[in-house]
């Protein structure tokens, strides 16, 4: 690693300094290294698209073998089966990851916000017991809560994998840190011209905090993409279930029709796989920085 | 995500918004700002008193009863769901503690590789070789499609009849018939390798960002005392990770002990129920067989043991940054 040193410190950080020959021999192996490693981590993606263009008994007879020749049959007979409703299960996915992140955006900026700069009484009381939970396992939240969503009658809904989980503690201290790293002076301005705190709020400081809730955005999204325990427990209805619970009450019911199973991951996942493919620098990024910065 | 409390708190609001007449001094618009502050924090706080306080209180409250959801009133019975728990015998003690035991295994088995593989990725990454950015993409990928595929996807290469895995080893001359999902010590092989498979990209690409922190005159300096690959790796990149590493071990570690989706989709928590982790354990005793009360005293016990991580998490991210402030 040391011919990683010979960068000189002035170079943008982008664009190192190529030095060829003594960097050759180490990059060469890096390559092979990486290129190993990322054949690892597709592979099993390739082997459940080729499963999933098989016929089931192309699959049962010759698993090794690359399908022949290739076939929607799967495809068909999940699509058609009725059963398990796969495209409805990526819509629901969509709609409660965004909605649950409109509803963190929303509440999170705006307790971040009177945390961060607004002076009143019980302040320290209320952030202190917003930190605390940062601390709390979710799984200790689980029965109470799922005794509380049955309460409300929001078993089977999208509310139950919405509303609950929008109580972002996480949120509201990850924007109050950036509030609180805004030059005061530009609020003052808008304090001089008149604005009253709303108006500050939405017309100065959210502006201003635009990379921040682009980042946790991602980061909700994603949480409440992979969730998975929850929604096995409260959604019961295959028409009402997410992608997780979906795909795996799916492998369940299609148990060795391995060409379907794939053919259900493959829907389930390509959609997915092209979003990432257009989204991953902000995607990374976020995930990243928040991690690092936070 | 890092928490870093110390610097959180240091700046009182009245200076920040400079509001003129100072603070306090007039009754009246001291209750109107504190109007104001609570206006903005009502829509979260009513999310967090509910969904969050009163929970975690309605949790203490459910363990300390005999809780049915079949009876109309339940019965307080002080500390008896905890004893039994710490009762050799009782009716959950023995399941408990092994599916304990199957989380402790599951931490001290992966998270060595979920720090060692995505640190060994990210230094090779961190070479700023053409392609980088696609390399980083692949190996976050499996990130992005959760557990449910994972678990799927794998059940299929894992499958001992028909699984590629088991072929591919078979043309190279091992064994083909290893019971990967199905028996011991294999089920946590499997476990821990799609773990790996499934997170390493999410830790990889914190600590690119970790090692694009550290002073390349650091790296300079070690290239003019000449230093080999090996010494700079330990006297610069590592000591240069320290908060990061920090922060990925902790998280990694009570992501670990939150396993629930690879065991409950690839292993069913089986054989037996060697690979049933505490929180499949609990959700189960919970939400499928109506043991509300010594589920909850359960996710308590849990808790116990994952906030006893978090403080030394807490000792260690403070020495820290009192280290920096020196």
């Amino acid at each position: 690693m040391t011919d990683t040193a010979v960068r000189p410190a002035t170079t943008k950080p982008s664009r190192p300094v190529r030095r060829r020959s003594p960097r050759r021999a180490g990059d060469l192996t890096a390559y092979a290294v990486l290129g190993a490693l990322a054949l690892v981590v597709i592979f099993p993606l390739i082997w459940m698209l080729l499963t999933s263009v098989k016929t089931d008994a192309d699959a049962v007879r010759n698993p090794y073998a690359l399908p022949s020749p290739p076939s929607l049959e799967a495809y068909q007979t999940l699509l058609l089966s009725g059963q398990q409703p796969i495209f409805l299960w990526l819509w629901n996915s969509f709609a409660a990851a965004t909605l649950q992140t409109v509803l963190i955006l929303v509440t999170a900026s705006m307790a971040a916000y009177a945390l961060a700069r607004l002076d009143f009484a019980g302040r320290n009381i209320v952030f202190g017991l917003i930190i605390a939970t940062l601390l709390v396992p979710p799984v200790v939240f689980l029965i109470p809560n799922y005794l509380l969503v049955e309460n409300f009658g929001w078993l089977d809904s999208i509310l139950a994998i919405t509303v609950p989980g929008a109580a972002s503690a996480f949120g509201v201290f990850f924007l109050r840190q950036f509030f609180l790293g805004i030059p005061p002076e530009i609020e003052e301005a808008a304090r001089i011209d008149g604005a009253g705190d709303f108006r500050i709020f939405f017309q100065v400081a959210l502006p201003l905090a635009r990379p921040a809730l682009a980042t946790l955005a991602v980061l909700s999204f994603l949480g409440n993409w992979n969730d998975f325990l929850w929604p096995v427990y409260v959604l019961l209805s295959p028409e009402n279930m997410t992608l997780q619970p979906g795909l795996a009450m799916l492998q369940g019911a299609f148990r060795t029709h391995f060409g379907i199973v794939m053919a259900g991951a493959a829907i389930a996942s390509i959609p997915v796989l092209i979003l990432f493919a257009f989204a991953q620098r902000q995607i990374v990024d976020s995930v990243a920085g928040a991690a690092v910065k936070g | 995500m890092a928490i870093d409390l110390a610097a959180t708190t240091a700046v009182p609001a009245d200076r920040i918004v400079g509001r003129p007449g100072g603070r306090g001094r007039r009754p009246a618009a001291r209750r109107r700002r504190t109007l104001i502050a609570y206006l903005f924090l009502a829509p979260f706080l009513a999310l967090f008193v509910t969904f969050v306080i009163v929970p975690a209180v309605f949790g203490v409250w459910i363990s300390l009863t005999n809780w049915s959801p079949f009876r109309d009133s339940q019965d307080f019975i002080g500390l008896k769901n905890y004893l039994d728990l710490f009762t050799a015998g009782s009716t959950t003690s023995a399941d408990f503690w092994n599916s304990m035991r199957a989380t402790g295994l599951f931490v001290v088995l992966s998270v060595p590789f979920l720090v060692v593989v995505p640190l060994f990725i990210a230094v090779l990454l961190n070479r700023k070789l053409r392609g980088a950015t696609f390399f980083r993409t692949v190996f976050f990928a499996p990130y992005v499609l959760g557990v449910a595929i994972v678990g799927v996807i794998w059940s299929y290469v894992f499958d001992t009849q028909s699984g590629i895995l088991n072929h591919l080893l078979g043309l190279f001359g091992l064994p083909s018939d290893t019971p990967w999902v199905v028996d011991t010590p294999w089920v946590w092989v499997s476990l821990v390798g799609v773990t790996v498979w499934w997170t390493a990209g999410l830790n990889t690409v914190i600590f690119l960002a970790g090692l694009k922190g550290i002073n390349t005159d650091l790296y300079e300096a070690a290239a003019l005392d000449g230093a080999g690959a090996a010494r700079t790796f330990f006297s610069v990149t590592l000591p240069g990770l320290r908060p990061v590493m920090i922060f990925i071990t902790t998280t990694t570690i009570l992501a670990s002990a939150n396993m629930f989706g690879q065991s409950f989709l690839l292993t069913n928590g089986g054989p037996g129920n060697e690979t049933r982790t505490a929180i499949m354990y609990i959700a189960d005793q919970g939400l499928s067989q109506n043991n509300m009360a010594p589920a909850s005293a359960m996710s308590y016990v849990l808790f116990a043991f994952l906030a006893i991580i978090s403080v030394v998490n807490f000792r260690l991210q403070r020495e820290r940054s009192e280290k920096a402030a020196s």
